[in-house]
């Protein structure tokens, strides 16, 4: 039998911290496409830009080099430009703040494209209808658009999740107690790296598998007003 | 900020984005080699054979690079007598090997899944075409499945190549100095920490929209007598 020298509890640690991280920066991603999809969509050039240039800059740029830039990098700027200013500061970022911001800043741009796709294929009419009904644009973005558009973009959004769950390995480069880094310490301490290290791939298996469940039945519970 | 220090060591840089360029290209190329196989054993009806290729993708694709890279390379030294007895732990022990190897497995994994439903979408009528001209087996994959689902799932391999560029930037945590490590290195040197971070995320996307164009040539190379034809109307 499997034995992990008193150490599975620690593990057990890391996997609430790492669907805590996870969450988070979901609703973070969530909260930031909603944002740049609408920059996207709308009539303003200087939205348009804001969002084009989201997309594009952190699509093609590695999450590593994103999160090392803001773990590491923000202080140091902040520092530098405080110094230049005359004042001695210094600057720490909590771990489990930086990784989840830019884990969410990250996916928000996946999840801008998504959105956007989901608010374009509702068909024009419906926001027409709404105003004629007369009901004001927060009430028709509200009731209309949003839950329709969450519809379409249920797919999208699902597989922006199973990527930023994984994506939260990374957070353990700086430093944050989440799964990766229990398993690290777990597997230094026992000497069986492989161990380890296959159990914790198991659980991101299992995250992944749950998820995928969880999809199904989220899609299948949206559609259930769709006739084919 | 003071750029003028990532200007002395920018070839460095530059020899750490070959690093990456070189990763990338390596991986893809045997990762490509097993993708199709894996596609093919997917598609078989035979449990034997669909099963293992099943598991093989679902894992590689249900479970972050990062734990894949370190128990490739840090989950080796556990079998370590063992390895050395067959002579194994020559590879086992180089981070080059382990990091490709992994970095192979993901994408062979990921292109997988692409060619899969891109056979699976390659319409009968081409198929039943080919076999009224008189082919079949491995005639009539090579000819007309093969070449069809490659144009098929051009769009979708070209993403799978972009993030596997990025992909590669993991490989620095465990010695090797491609971009990404080369600048934490140099990092710990000089404590220019946004300096080269900025410096080497340009790299990244310069490598990035250069390769979203090449692909988009390509496809516009292979399908282009598939596209609707822009006709230009008179104007009124």
């Amino acid at each position: 039998m499997l034995d992990l020298h008193g150490y599975g509890w620690l593990l057990f640690d890391g996997l609430q911290l790492t669907i805590a991280v996870g969450l988070c920066a979901m609703v973070v991603a969530v909260l930031l496409g909603l944002l740049g999809s609408w920059g996207k969509l709308a009539d303003n050039w200087w939205a348009n830009a804001a969002a084009n240039i989201y997309t594009t800059v952190v699509r093609g740029v590695p999450e590593l080099i994103l999160l090392l830039l803001v773990y590491f990098g923000t202080p140091t700027l902040i520092q530098s430009i405080a110094t230049r200013m005359g004042y001695d500061i210094r600057v720490d970022i909590n771990p489990f703040i930086a990784g989840t911001i830019t884990i969410g800043f990250i996916y928000g741009a996946f999840a801008t494209e998504v959105l956007r796709g989901a608010f374009q294929s509702i068909p024009k009419g419906q926001a027409e209808a709404a105003r004629a009904i007369g009901m004001h644009r927060i009430k028709t973005f509200q009731r209309i658009l949003l839950p329709q558009a969450m519809r379409f973009a249920l797919p999208g959004l699902g597989n922006v999740w199973m990527v930023l769950i994984k994506a939260t390995a990374l957070i353990s480069i700086i430093q944050l107690d989440e799964l990766m880094r229990k398993t690290k310490i777990a597997s230094n301490a026992t000497h069986e790296p492989f161990t380890f290290y296959l159990l914790a791939s198991f659980i991101y298996l299992g995250i992944t598998l749950v998820s995928m469940m969880a999809q199904k039945r989220a899609e299948a519970w949206a559609n259930k007003g769709v006739t084919r | 900020m003071d750029f003028s220090i990532v200007w002395q060591y920018l070839p460095k840089l530059l020899e750490g984005a070959w690093i990456t360029l070189w990763i990338t290209v390596v991986s893809l190329a045997i990762g490509l080699a097993c993708a199709v196989p894996l596609a093919l054993a997917r598609l078989s009806k035979h449990p034997l054979i669909y099963s293992p290729a099943y598991l093989f993708v679902l894992y590689f694709r249900g479970t972050p690079l990062l734990v894949q890279i370190f128990l490739i390379y840090y989950g080796s030294g556990q079998f370590r007598h063992e390895l050395t007895d067959l002579g194994l732990w020559g590879f086992f022990r180089d981070p080059w090997f382990c990091g490709i190897l992994a970095l192979v497995l993901n994408t062979a994994a990921y292109s997988a899944e692409i060619f899969r439903g891109a056979i699976s979408a390659v319409p009968r009528n081409d198929i039943e075409a080919g076999r009224a001209c008189g082919m079949s087996g491995l005639l009539l994959f090579r000819r007309i499945t093969l070449p069809k689902a490659f144009r098929i799932g051009l769009p979708a391999y070209g993403n799978e190549v972009i993030f596997l560029l990025q992909a590669t930037s993991l490989v620095s945590t465990i010695t090797i100095l491609d971009l990404t490590g080369i600048s934490r290195q140099l990092i710990s040197k000089t404590f220019a920490v946004y300096e080269f971070y900025l410096t080497a995320a340009a790299m990244y996307l310069v490598m990035t929209y250069a390769l979203v164009y090449l692909f988009r040539v390509w496809e516009k190379r292979l399908s282009g007598h598939l596209q609707a034809r822009v006709v230009t109307e008179p104007r009124a």
